[in-house]
C-alpha cells in the first residue's frame, strides 16, 4: 500500500523565505526538521481522528495579502475592564495602534522584531527549549515560518498586577492564506502575571490557517495563570500547541477554551521538571454543526513530588465531533507524583461523536494517579427537577448545557475572563435569546 | 383541588399504584403515611409527571383540569409544587438563577408580569433569611454542596417563591433535626390558607406535631387502606402498620 507522496511539506518549506535576520539560524533549524516530517495522516495515533485534507491540498501557503491594520477592529478583542499591557496582531502583523505597550517595572513585552540585543540573546536562549517537537511536527514548521513573536518576560519576584492581552485577529481576504504565531513567556524565579491568549477574527468567513506554537517556562516559586481564548470563526483552520516548563514549587494554571471549526487542533504538553511544581490544566471544547475541535494533553512528571490537575469538559453538538486525548505520563525517577484527570462528555445530538482516550504511562511505583472520561446525555433525572419547577424543557436544556461548562468557568482566578465569556457561552447555547435570559 | 380516582401506575412495567383514590379539598392539609415501598414517593412523582412513572388507568383532576394530560412544567403551571425527598444538585447553574427562572416560568405559564430582578433577589433573600438558609446560599449551584437540612431548606424556600396552589411534600422531614423541622413546619403553617392544599408524605408522627392534618391515610400496597384524623397517626405509631395489611382490601406483603 503506498500512499501519494504529499507536495504539502516541501510546498509549506518554502513560504515566508524571509530576510536573514537573527532568527535566520532558527528558521534554518525548523526547515531541516520539518523537510525531513512525515505530515500526519489517519494512521497517525495521535492524528486518527483529525483530517488534514483541508490543508494538505496547500491552497492556504500563501502570506497574508493585506495589512492595512487601521480600520478599528477593537469590537472583535476588546475584554471589558481589562486595560493592562496587550500585543495584537492582525492577520500575523504586529498592530502598534491596536497595542498598548506601557508596561509595569520589570516586565518586558515585545514582539521579536523590535526586541533590542539583550532581549535577543534571551530568546534565543528559550526559543525551543520547551518544544515536544517529536510530537507536534507543526512546531517545526512554526520555526521555519519564524518572522515575528511575542516576548513575555517578568524580572524575578516582579508581580504583574494586570492581565496581559495577546490577541491575534484574522480577516477574510481575497487569498487564503497561512498566518504564524508565536509567543515566548519566561517568568523568572518568584515571578507572577496573568496572559491571555486571544484567537479571534472578524465575523465573516475566514479563510486562514494559523500554525500557533506557545512556549512558557515558569521558573522557580514563579506563578503563571494563562488562558487560551480560541473564538475564531468555524472556518479558520488552526493547528496550535502549548509547550511549558515547570520548574521547582512553580505554579501553572492555564484554561483554554475552543469553539469548534473546520479543523482546530490544539496540543498542550507539559513537562514538570521541578520538585514541588503543579499544574492545572482546565479547557472546554464545544463543537456544533460539522465542526471539530481536537484536544490533545500531556502531563509529564519528570520529578518527585509533583502534583497536576486537569480538568476537561466538552458539549458535542448536532453533527460535530470532539477529539480528546490525556496522556498522564509518571518518569521512573518521578516517585510520589500525583496526577489527576478527568474529561466529561455531553452530547446533544443522536450524530455527534466524541473520541476520548485518557492515557497513563506510569513507570515509578509510588504515585497517585486518577483518570476517567465521561460521555453523556443531559440527565433525564436534572431536567425533571427543572421543569417540575415551571421551567420548559428547552429552557432547562439551556440551563444545564451552561451549567455543565459554567463549572469550569466558576473555577478561573480573573472575574473579568469568566464574565467575558458567559454571554458567549449563553448565546451559542440558546439560539433563541429568549431561552438564554437567566444566564447572564 | 385533587381529584385522583382508581389510580394504577407502573414504573418499568412494575405496578405500584394499585387502585389509589383520594379527594383534596381547597385548604386541606393531609398526611400520607406508610411502609416502605408502599408507594408513596411514587404518587408524587406520578402526580409532576415524571418521565418513567405510566399511568395505566385511572383520572387525576387539579383544578378542573386533567392533569395527566400536562407536561411537568405545565403542571407546575397550574400550581403543582412537589418538594423532592432527594433535592438533586445542579452544579454550574446558580441557586438565584434557578428561582428567578422557575418564578418567571411559573408567572408567566400563569399570564402575570415578569418581576424585575431587583425585587425578585429582594424578596429571595428575605425569604432565604425565614427559612434559616445563608442567603450566600443563592450564590451556589443549585443544592450543591448543601447538607440535607439545606437542601430541604432550599426546597421550602422555593415553595414559598412560588406560591403554589397544591404542594406535595414528600418525605421532606426525613433527616432534619427538631430544630430544622421546626424551620420547615413554621414555613408550610405560614403558607397554609383557605385556597391552598398540602399532601404531606411522611414516615413519622413527628412532623404531624408541628404541622396539623386534617386528614390521615394509610398508603399500603399501592392504595389507601384506611383514612381518618390525626388520631390515627397516633394510633399508627403505636401500633404500626402490619395490623392494617392484614384486614379487608390489603393484600400486600410487607417489607
Amino acid at each position: 500500500m503506498s500512499q501519494p507522496v504529499s507536495e504539502f511539506i516541501p510546498q509549506a518549506g518554502q513560504l515566508f523565505a524571509a530576510q536573514s535576520d537573527w532568527l535566520q539560524p532558527v528558521r534554518e533549524r525548523g526547515l531541516a526538521q520539518w523537510r525531513v516530517s512525515k505530515l500526519p495522516n489517519r494512521k497517525t495515533e495521535n492524528w486518527k481522528y483529525t483530517s488534514l485534507r483541508m490543508l494538505e491540498r496547500g491552497d492556504y501557503l500563501a502570506e497574508a495579502a493585506v495589512n492595512d491594520v487601521s480600520a478599528d477592529l477593537s469590537s472583535q478583542f476588546e475584554i471589558t475592564e481589562i486595560d493592562g499591557p496587550r500585543v495584537v496582531f492582525v492577520d500575523g502583523v504586529f498592530s502598534l495602534e491596536h497595542s498598548r505597550l506601557d508596561l509595569p517595572k520589570g516586565v518586558c513585552l515585545t514582539t521579536f522584531s523590535q526586541a533590542d540585543k539583550a532581549q535577543r540573546e534571551q530568546i534565543l536562549e528559550h526559543l525551543g527549549q520547551t518544544v515536544a517537537y517529536e510530537s507536534s511536527p507543526f512546531a517545526y514548521l512554526n520555526d521555519s515560518w519564524l518572522t515575528d513573536g511575542v516576548f513575555l518576560c517578568v524580572a524575578a519576584n516582579q508581580r504583574v498586577e494586570n492581565l496581559i492581552h495577546v490577541v491575534y485577529l484574522t480577516r477574510s481576504q481575497e487569498r487564503n492564506f497561512s498566518v504564524n504565531q508565536r509567543l515566548l513567556a519566561v517568568l523568572e524565579s518568584g515571578a507572577e502575571a496573568s496572559l491571555i491568549e486571544h484567537f479571534c477574527s472578524t465575523d465573516s468567513q475566514q479563510n486562514s490557517f494559523t500554525n500557533s506554537v506557545t512556549e512558557i517556562v515558569v521558573k522557580a516559586n514563579a506563578r503563571l495563570t494563562h488562558y487560551r481564548l480560541h473564538l475564531e470563526q468555524e472556518q479558520a483552520l488552526h493547528i496550535g500547541g502549548i509547550h511549558a516548563q515547570l520548574q521547582r514549587d512553580s505554579q501553572l494554571n492555564s484554561f483554554q477554551i475552543a469553539t469548534g471549526g473546520v479543523l482546530k487542533r490544539l496540543d498542550i504538553d507539559v513537562s514538570l521538571l521541578g520538585e514541588g511544581a503543579h499544574c492545572e490544566l482546565s479547557g472546554v471544547y464545544l463543537p456544533r454543526g460539522k465542526q471539530l475541535v481536537d484536544f490533545h494533553t500531556s502531563m509529564r512528571h519528570m520529578v518527585p513530588n509533583c502534583t497536576s490537575n486537569e480538568i476537561y469538559r466538552g458539549i458535542v453538538a448536532d453533527q460535530s465531533r470532539a477529539v480528546f486525548n490525556g496522556l498522564i505520563y509518571i518518569h521512573p525517577h518521578a516517585q510520589k507524583s500525583s496526577a489527576q484527570l478527568s474529561n466529561k462528555n455531553l452530547l446533544t445530538s443522536d450524530q455527534a461523536e466524541v473520541d476520548t482516550k485518557p492515557e497513563l504511562q506510569i513507570y515509578a511505583n509510588d504515585v497517585q494517579c486518577a483518570h476517567g472520561a465521561t460521555v453523556s446525555q443531559i440527565d433525564e433525572q436534572l431536567l425533571y427537577y427543572l421543569c417540575s419547577r415551571g421551567i420548559e424543557r428547552k429552557e432547562a436544556e439551556v440551563l444545564l448545557s451552561f451549567g455543565f461548562i459554567n463549572e469550569l468557568l466558576n473555577r478561573l482566578t480573573d472575574q473579568t475572563v469568566q464574565e467575558y465569556l458567559r454571554p458567549i457561552l449563553a448565546k451559542m447555547f440558546a439560539k433563541d435569546p429568549e431561552l438564554a435570559r437567566h444566564l447572564v | 383541588m385533587l381529584s385522583i380516582n382508581d389510580l394504577h401506575a407502573t414504573i418499568n412495567g412494575k405496578e405500584i399504584l394499585k387502585g389509589l383514590t383520594l379527594e383534596v379539598k381547597p385548604g386541606e392539609v393531609h398526611a400520607i403515611m406508610g411502609p416502605n415501598g408502599a408507594g408513596k414517593s411514587t404518587l408524587g412523582h406520578v402526580l409532576a409527571g415524571r418521565e418513567g412513572y405510566d399511568v395505566v388507568s385511572g383520572t387525576v383532576e387539579m383544578l378542573g383540569k386533567n392533569l395527566l394530560e400536562l407536561e411537568t412544567e405545565e403542571r407546575a403551571h397550574l400550581g403543582l409544587f412537589l418538594s423532592f425527598q432527594y433535592p438533586i444538585e445542579i452544579p454550574g447553574v446558580s441557586n438565584m438563577e434557578f428561582l428567578k427562572a422557575s418564578v418567571d416560568s411559573i408567572r408567566q405559564g400563569r399570564g402575570e408580569e415578569a418581576m424585575d430582578s431587583v425585587s425578585f433577589m429582594k424578596k429571595a433573600r428575605e425569604v432565604s433569611k425565614a427559612v434559616n438558609l445563608d442567603p450566600n446560599f443563592l450564590k451556589r449551584g443549585v443544592n450543591e454542596g448543601f447538607s440535607g437540612g439545606e437542601k430541604k431548606r432550599n426546597e421550602l424556600l422555593q415553595m414559598i417563591l412560588l406560591e403554589p396552589k397544591l404542594a406535595i411534600l414528600d418525605e421532606t422531614d426525613s433527616g432534619l433535626d427538631i430544630d430544622a423541622l421546626q424551620v420547615i413546619a413554621d414555613g408550610v403553617n405560614q403558607m397554609r390558607s383557605a385556597e391552598r392544599s398540602f399532601v404531606m408524605i411522611t414516615h413519622y408522627q413527628r412532623l404531624l406535631d408541628y404541622v396539623e392534618p386534617d386528614f390521615v391515610h394509610v398508603l399500603a400496597d399501592g392504595r389507601i387502606v384506611k383514612s381518618g384524623d390525626k388520631s390515627l397517626a397516633l394510633e399508627l405509631e403505636a401500633r404500626g402498620y402490619h395490623w392494617l395489611k392484614s384486614g379487608p382490601g390489603a393484600d400486600g406483603q410487607a417489607d
